[in-house]
């Protein structure tokens, strides 16, 4: 864990600890819970938009993703009667679909990130309402898929399975970002894509790869948001879901100039997020205020990280000037 | 002394006026180097003086001290009879000095008469500020027809070609009254019918009065249009010329004229098997080229030419990162063909970039990162790096490099320049290279680590790889290649042998004609 992380790490407990005196049901087991759980989805999703964040680029269609992937996967296993195992390999491969039309469209033609996401949001959203015929999806009454529900779902010791997941993923990411020979070439390429190329990486592989693991993660996100609401209602669900993502990122210390971040940053990052949604409600701030208590608090964040790094650097060049000057003193 | 021979009015110059522009005893130093030494000139009314010097004889300081963009550590600056000891960029352009650079200042975007006024809009509508478009036709217009533009005002200046464009600044510069208007290497992308054109439009500025400054490689245009040529030469007037006295074995004696200190003689190679042969490598900077060279195991070919003759375009071609327009590649005779720079490093083709901060290292990774990058998979077990193993490479090439550095952890953007060069290398040296290209390796290096290179670089040629070296640097090229190849406008002029070594033959194959006593290699 470096500075950064351990930064943002006190601000969440110094956070939950002020929410916790003014209100101390933020305390109770069943807050908590709910609120990990909501951790649990959003990280999901959160850890695969940072490796697009990482090359320098953006993901914006995950909310889109999200709705469409949530009818599609309510439809197969509860009106086509397809087995859930199946349902969710294909929801899965449709996530590395997209992931792969993103990359493509990006490295190979070259298209701007924003755009080409940009235009997955609005296509990926009119599918899914065009496919339920903009009704919400839902269960029929009494339909039960006990082992698909109890996987994602359920909780084991009062623990959502969502943070479980989450739990299983960040520390798969986590080394195949600050471990694996992948890791290593995605943050060369977000650093600097040309000296990475003139090092002989595939640069254009590597940044594909990356809008397929977060098609992948999304994919997976999604039937866990499926399952968590259990109706889906095409137009609305998922909305935004990406702007959370990223906000998670930027909060976790990404920079949207690529190269920087860590798994363990985005996860505290959307930890936070969801502690002030968690502490919007608890402490009887108008619920309307939601989005305005998560911007100011993530501006001021980003504002703070910045200013302080900027005075370090100043710091580091002060004391490398200094170094410059003959050592005369005796050690 | 050269001042001497420059305030001799000669008699083609006899009629011009008394200078209006005086430059006396500049001196530029940078770290490590002195760029301008003791530079005096003096610049008269309708005047046309050629600037001729080798890359690095300090033309461009000169050029930046009159723009106004640095100052000289010691000298005056005299305009009308004021002197001052710098100019500012405001103040250059008071003084009616104006530039015309390589790279054009132009927006692809607008039309010629936009372009010319560009910044300086003649305005109507009080505060509404709309753009006089009527009388912006109307200032620019006469200054088309000055110069015998074949263009109107409202041309776009998309449409225009290179040698146009040119032209659209002098317009601009004659908007602005210049009275110098500094032309640098205007010809060197130009075809020779847009060559005469511009030829042309400097004769007219002169006969306008205008003054003018031109810096060229290509001496016959100098012959052509200039009334006096100043030579440079490691910063120092090397020697100046009258009109009659223009001739290019002149100007190139000047241009040269030291004799080197003998270099230490790189000990010959056995001739080895070729191990990179190139037949007709184009690249888009040249078209019309094509490059054809083998270079042999074992040997140190340096590649010499001027800025702009195609030499790191044909690296990058041979490195996978630029297309190749056409032609054929073959490694140890087999047919290449890299499409990247991974299918190069893949077949042992390395290059050490010019550009060592934008592509050679990564400055923000630690050192041990930037040597291992390229060879990742090799310092791994299943696909996670092995600490231990990079720390092995790394730490021995640190060792057989000496490259200064705290640790191996170390942000690489904190070392020297020339040690980031040396982790450069090590990427590379860390794996087998068949064929090494080392372009301008030594570029902002102080001397100590260029002589660490040097053997760096002499050792690798030693175990049998065979290295290209791109340099601008003449002591550099004759100093440690075995044979010289040198490149003009997209083709190999000339190879020399060590016996032909010498810096007039490779500049005048630089500019294009024959070398004394060269064999066609």
């Amino acid at each position: 864990m470096n500075k950064k992380d351990a930064g943002l790490l006190a601000l969440i407990l110094f956070v939950g600890a002020v929410v916790a005196i003014l209100n101390p049901r933020f305390l109770l087991p069943i807050n908590i819970s709910n609120t990990s759980n909501l951790v649990g989805l959003f990280g999901l999703s959160a850890i695969g938009q940072a490796f697009v964040i990482i090359t320098g680029g953006i993901e914006l269609s995950v909310g889109s993703v999200i709705a469409l992937v949530g009818v599609l996967f309510v439809d197969f296993i509860a009106v086509e009667g397809v087995p859930w195992p199946l349902a969710f390999a294909a929801m899965l491969a449709l996530g590395v679909a997209i992931g792969t039309v993103h990359g493509l469209l990006v490295t190979r033609l070259r298209m701007q990130p924003f755009v080409v996401t940009l235009c997955g949001l609005l296509i990926y959203r009119g599918a899914a309402r065009f496919y339920t015929q903009d009704a919400t999806a839902g269960f029929g009454f009494g339909q039960n898929f006990p082992t698909l529900e109890w996987l994602t779902a359920g909780r084991t010791y009062g623990v959502p399975h969502s943070v479980v997941a989450l739990a299983i993923v960040a520390t798969g990411m986590w080394v195949v970002l600050h471990r694996s020979v992948f890791g290593r070439h995605l943050y060369a390429v977000g650093k600097n894509e040309e000296a990475a190329r003139y090092s002989g990486i595939r640069t254009g592989r590597v940044v594909v790869a990356a809008y397929v693991i977060c098609g992948a993660l999304t994919a997976i996100s999604a039937v866990f948001f499926a399952m968590y609401t259990r109706s889906i209602s095409p137009a609305s669900h998922g909305n935004f879901y990406e702007l959370y993502a990223i906000a998670a990122a930027v909060l976790g210390g990404f920079s949207l100039k690529g190269g920087e971040g860590s798994v363990i940053g985005v996860v505290l990052g959307t930890i936070l997020l969801q502690e002030l949604q968690n502490l919007v409600n608890l402490l009887g701030i108008p619920s309307s205020l939601n989005f305005s208590v998560m911007g100011g608090v993530i501006l001021a964040g980003v504002l703070v990280d910045g200013q302080w790094s900027r005075f370090r650097e100043r710091r580091r060049a002060v004391g490398a000037a200094s170094t410059d000057q003959p050592i005369t003193a005796p050690k | 002394m050269t001042s001497a021979t420059m305030t001799h009015s000669a008699p083609a110059t006899a009629e011009t006026a008394a200078p209006f522009l005086e430059l006396s005893g500049l001196r530029k130093a940078y770290p490590g180097v002195l760029a301008l030494d003791d530079f005096s000139m003096a610049v008269s009314p309708g005047e046309v003086i050629g600037i001729v010097g080798e890359n690095g004889a300090g033309k461009s300081t000169l050029m930046k001290i009159l723009g106004g963009v640095i100052a000289p550590d010691a000298g005056t600056i005299a305009i009308d009879g004021v002197p001052r000891r710098a100019l500012g960029v405001a103040e250059s352009i008071a003084a009616g000095i104006a530039f015309v650079h390589q790279e054009l200042n132009l927006f692809d975007n607008l039309d010629v008469a936009a372009n010319v006024l560009i910044g300086r809009e003649p305005r109507r509508g009080g505060w509404l500020r709309l753009v006089d478009r009527e009388r912006q036709r109307a200032i620019v217009a006469p200054i088309l027809a000055r110069l015998g533009a074949s263009f109107g005002t409202d041309a776009p200046l998309a449409g225009l070609s290179l040698a146009q464009r040119q032209m659209v600044e002098i317009a601009k510069a004659l908007s602005l009254d210049a009275r110098l208007v500094i032309l640098d290497e205007p010809t060197s992308s130009l075809p020779a019918s847009e060559t005469d054109k511009l030829l042309g439009v400097v004769a007219g500025l002169k006969a306008h009065g205008v003054s003018v400054i031109f810096i060229t490689h290509r001496l016959h245009e100098v012959e052509i249009v200039a009334d006096r040529v100043i030579a440079l030469r490691d910063g120092r007037t090397a020697g100046a010329l009258r009109k009659d006295e223009i001739g290019r074995d002149r100007m190139v004696r000047l241009m040269v004229g030291r004799t080197l200190a003998a270099p230490e003689a790189a000990p010959a190679p056995a001739a080895g098997a070729v191990a990179l042969r190139a037949r007709g490598v184009r690249t888009s900077a040249h078209p019309r080229g094509g490059v054809d060279l083998d270079l042999r195991r074992g040997e140190i070919l340096g590649l010499a030419g001027l800025v702009g003759s195609g030499r790191s375009e044909f690296a990058r071609a041979l490195f996978g990162v630029d297309p190749m327009v056409s032609g054929e590649l073959e490694i140890d005779g087999r047919p290449f063909k890299p499409r990247s720079a991974a299918d190069a490093v893949a077949a042992g083709v390395f290059l050490v970039p010019e550009d060592r901060k934008s592509s050679g290292v990564l400055l923000d990774l630690p050192v041990a990162h930037n040597i291992t990058l390229p060879d990742l998979r090799a310092h791994s077990r299943g696909f996670m790096v092995s600490a231990a193993m990079e720390r092995a490479t790394a730490e021995a090439q640190r060792r057989s490099l000496s490259i200064k550095a705290p640790n191996l952890a170390t942000e690489t953007a904190l070392l020297s320049g020339g040690n980031q060069q040396k982790v450069v290398l090590a990427k590379w040296l860390a794996m087998s290279p068949r064929a090494m290209i080392l372009d301008e390796p030594t570029r902002g290096i102080d001397v100590g680590a260029k002589a660490e290179i040097y053997r760096i670089v002499r050792a690798l040629a030693a175990s049998g790889v065979a290295v290209l070296m791109i340099s601008s640097d003449m002591e550099e090229v004759i100093g440690v290649s075995h044979r010289i190849a040198v490149m003009h406008r997209g083709t190999i002029s000339g190879i020399l042998g060590p016996e032909d070594f010498g810096e007039e033959n490779i500049l005048l194959l630089a500019i294009g004609a024959a070398a004394k006593g060269n064999r066609a290699a």
